[in-house]
């Protein structure tokens, strides 16, 4: 797990700033607390974010890996399954209190838009925090009930785990969604009246964006997970655990990446009608073309789009389903409502181009183990392997990234623009400090356990007794052995 | 009626993460206070035991907290963040300190790991009671304004807040020691019992006394807060006396499963005290809860998804206590 870590950070800091340059650009009048609130946002929704894929997609992967054991009686998967389970003890107690973290900075960083909508969009994030609340009982549940409940029995307690993350992680993203295509409310008067709750529960642009990110959250889990492994086997552990460990991993994240562009190729079909300024910024449309090129790399200095790869028609037949139907140009919107050009569109593409590496890569790897050949022999695969946790991660980011600069300057599109969200508060900035130090004691904290943890399994110790003293307690009765006393 | 049904809803809340969330804060006391790391190995053991499986959910009830408050009563959320940023910043920070290194303690690797993350983890969870009940003393004294923001410092740093403060790491304390010490017999570990059993009595002794005390500046500082408590909650307020001394007499006669029950009744008196003390108010003396709720059609909604949180989470919630208290789960783990 460490490199996870070790990027994860990076990667929230790389967002910081990001969005930092993003916001410079356009300072114009803007309240104190703007812009160390957009900081303070990308920091710590990057750095949960990658927590929250965990939560979201590692009881199903534990859950396989358990069922595994039990109906196999496979004594690696049954240990793999339990060393998992103590994993996501760590990971969801950091994910736990970073996603609280979240709930506060609603009211703190953004009292323009919790205050304005927060009737709006909250129902939402009520159902969210039902789903969290579920999760939360059964990872204790499960966490401790190995070897005190019937193994059957046990096991199913995942179960709600899984489901509720499909749950949580909908109405999360249905509040996004909403932000991007806002629904179920009027403005009379500059007042919010008509607010339909359940129509922002239920908005149109929820379902197909939460597919996409439940997708990713597969794809991180897994592709990490399979990259611990990968590590593992280029250090020549290649015992059945290690490959066990990682073809389960793949697995998941294979599926997830296959599925991945069809799924984001049928939610960017919708930006040109819901977004179409996110949509030019994707593309780098600074004119309307038709037909229009897909536009690979390449960036606008100056108003001028240089250093890019046009291939004609693709963009129309990519974004639009057409031969001859255009990307709408940038230049048909006013100025003061384009979004930071560069930074959406590089994102955007380096999600695009990861995640088409990765969906091939597990296709190639499935296709020739499927035709005998077993690619964990090879060392660059191996290699390559090791990286895809942080690439997916990498790619995670950027996709976030892309849809929120892509959404700027408005909070609520076309409603709310992201200045009168924030409050004048120029103290944030040193709660943006404080938080910088926080997330990196916490990371370090995380990946000096679990390496630990790591450490101590491949030197064969079963448990992990917690050393409370000298001697620890409790190591009188470790003769018998959580796996001894599970079946 | 709508409004008050939500803001009930949201009370409860507040209620149990203040019983459930606080008597895990509380543990934290308990470890501090354990001594070195050979003599207070056990007692961290079992702060450990007690708290693992249940601190996650327990937690969540601060999350619903936020998110009823946020869907129902917009604007007053909006103020109360913006005016309470440094109690609610120091206690987001305890929430997050206490929660990442009780886990990484739990697998660390070496003694001196442990004891980096048992001290963080046990400093956490004994401050940031303190900085909710100085929440809590601001909104009932009245300090936070219907709209905008109200004094930065004033607002927390005053009698009510200290009071509330104190109170809120002396309940939460006195909490977690009656169910440190139930759970210390149940596991046949007479001597940490008894151990447990003398510092919760001394802490119960201690927090009554303050809770009481409280009372009188309360008059000057509160004055609607204090109305409220000697006329609609007078009744909480005697009923959080008598279970509180109920609760040391059962403590001092070994009857550990009773005394968790009065010690709960007794805390929340206390804390249904302040609310009932001072309804019809959401921010006391500055808005009602009426005029501060939001649209109908959100509060409808938000009463649809307590409804079902009561029929789903709070049975799984049953379920996980009561597997907790089973002899299975009351073994030292692995």
């Amino acid at each position: 797990m460490a490199p996870i870590d070790v990027l994860l950070s990076s990667t929230a800091a790389l967002a910081a700033d990001v969005l930092a340059a993003a916001t410079s650009a356009a300072a114009d009048a803007e309240p104190a607390g703007l812009l160390p609130a957009r900081q303070q946002m990308a920091l710590s929704l990057g750095w949960h974010i990658v927590l929250a894929c965990f939560g979201v997609a590692f009881p199903a992967i534990i859950f396989t890996m358990h069922l595994i054991g039990l109906r196999r009686g496979n004594e690696h998967a049954l240990t793999l399954a339990q060393r998992w389970a103590k994993v996501s003890a760590v990971l969801f107690a950091i994910g736990a209190v970073s996603g609280t973290v979240l709930s506060f900075e609603m009211g703190l960083l953004w009292p323009g838009l919790m205050g304005t909508f927060g009737d709006v969009l909250g129902l939402p994030f009520a159902f969210e925090g039902l789903a969290f609340f579920l999760e939360a009982i059964f990872l204790g549940i499960y966490l401790y009930g190995w070897g005190r409940m019937p193994p059957k029995q046990h096991l199913l307690m995942v179960v709600p785990m899984a489901v509720t993350g499909v749950v949580g992680t909908y109405c999360v993203i249905a509040v996004n969604a909403w932000m991007n295509v806002p629904t179920g409310f009027r403005i009379v008067d500059g007042e919010v009246t008509d607010i339909e709750p359940w129509a922002v529960l239920f908005n149109p642009a929820a379902f197909w964006q939460f597919l996409h990110m439940w997708l990713a959250a597969y794809m991180v889990a897994g592709f990490a997970i399979a990259a611990v492994y990968a590590v593992g086997m280029l250090r020549g552990r290649r015992d059945a655990r290690h490959r066990l460990g990682f073809t389960v991993a793949m697995a998941f994240a294979s599926v997830s990446a296959v599925l991945q562009p069809f799924v984001g190729h049928l939610l960017g079909g919708r930006l040109a009608e819901w977004q179409p300024a996110k949509l030019a910024a994707f593309e780098l449309a600074t004119e309307t073309e038709s037909p229009s090129p897909l536009r690979l790399g390449g960036v606008l200095i100056d108003g001028e789009v240089r250093y890019a790869l046009d291939i004609p028609y693709l963009g129309s037949l990519i974004a639009r389903n057409s031969f001859t139907e255009p990307v709408i140009g940038l230049d048909e919107f006013p100025a003061d409502t384009h979004p930071p050009v560069n930074i959406t569109h590089l994102s955007f593409q380096v999600m695009v181009g990861i995640g088409t590496l990765l969906a091939l890569v597990a296709v190639v790897y499935w296709v020739m183990r499927w035709r005998g050949r077993e690619l964990t022999d090879h060392r660059w695969f191996l290699r390559f392997m090791a990286t895809g946790g942080v690439l997916s991660i990498v790619a995670m980011e950027a996709g976030w990234i892309a849809t929120e600069v892509g959404r700027q300057p408005w909070i609520v599109q076309d409603v709310m623009r992201t200045p009168e969200a924030a409050g004048d508060n120029p103290g944030l900035w040193w709660l943006l400090g404080a938080t910088t130090v926080v997330y990196t004691a916490m990371t370090i904290g995380a990946i000096v356990v679990l390496r630990s943890m790591a450490r101590r399994w491949r030197a064969g110790e079963a448990d992990l007794p917690s050393p409370y003293a000298p001697d620890p307690a409790g190591s009188e009765d470790s003769g018998t052995t959580s796996m001894g006393t599970v079946r | 009626m709508l409004e008050t049904a939500v803001a009930a809803a949201l009370f409860v809340g507040v209620l149990a993460y203040a019983l459930f969330g606080g008597a895990d804060f509380g543990s934290g006391f308990y470890d501090l206070t354990a001594g070195g790391s050979r003599k207070g190995a056990e007692l961290r053991t079992l702060v450990d035991h007690s708290i693992g499986p249940v601190w996650e959910a327990n937690h969540v009830w601060l999350v619903y907290v936020l998110v009823t408050w946020w869907t129902a009563f917009p604007e007053s959320f909006a103020s109360a963040m913006s005016t309470l940023i440094l109690p609610l910043l120091l206690a987001l920070l305890g929430i997050v300190l206490r929660g990442a290194s009780f886990a990484f303690r739990k697998y660390a690797a070496s003694l001196a790991q442990a004891r980096l993350f048992g001290a963080v983890f046990a400093t956490s969870s004994v401050v940031t009671p303190f900085f909710f009940g100085t929440v809590a003393g601001a909104i009932a004294s009245g300090r936070v304004p219907a709209e905008g923001r109200g004094d930065l410092w004033t607002s927390w740093l005053n009698p009510t807040s200290a009071f509330g403060g104190v109170i809120a790491v002396g309940t939460c304390a006195f909490l977690a020691g009656c169910f440190l010490t139930a759970d210390a017999a149940r596991g046949g570990q007479e001597r940490l019992a008894e151990q447990l059993r003398r510092r919760t009595i001394g802490v119960g002794m201690v927090t009554g006394g303050i809770v009481l005390a409280a009372l009188v500046p309360l008059e000057l500082d509160a004055p609607t807060l204090a109305d409220g408590l000697e006329t609609q909650a007078a009744p909480l307020v005697v009923a959080s006396a008598v279970a509180g001394v109920a609760t040391l007499v059962l403590l001092w006669r070994r009857r550990f499963g009773l005394a968790r029950l009065t010690a709960v009744a007794a805390v929340a008196a206390v804390v249904s005290g302040w609310g009932v003390g001072q309804y019809p108010w959401l921010l006391v003396d500055e808005v009602t809860i009426a005029d501060a709720a939001g649209a109908d059609a959100t509060l409808q909604a938000l009463l649809v998804a307590v409804g079902i949180a009561a029929v789903v989470v709070l049975p799984a919630l049953a379920y996980l206590y009561r597997l907790t208290q089973t002899e299975a789960w009351s073994r030292p783990e692995h």
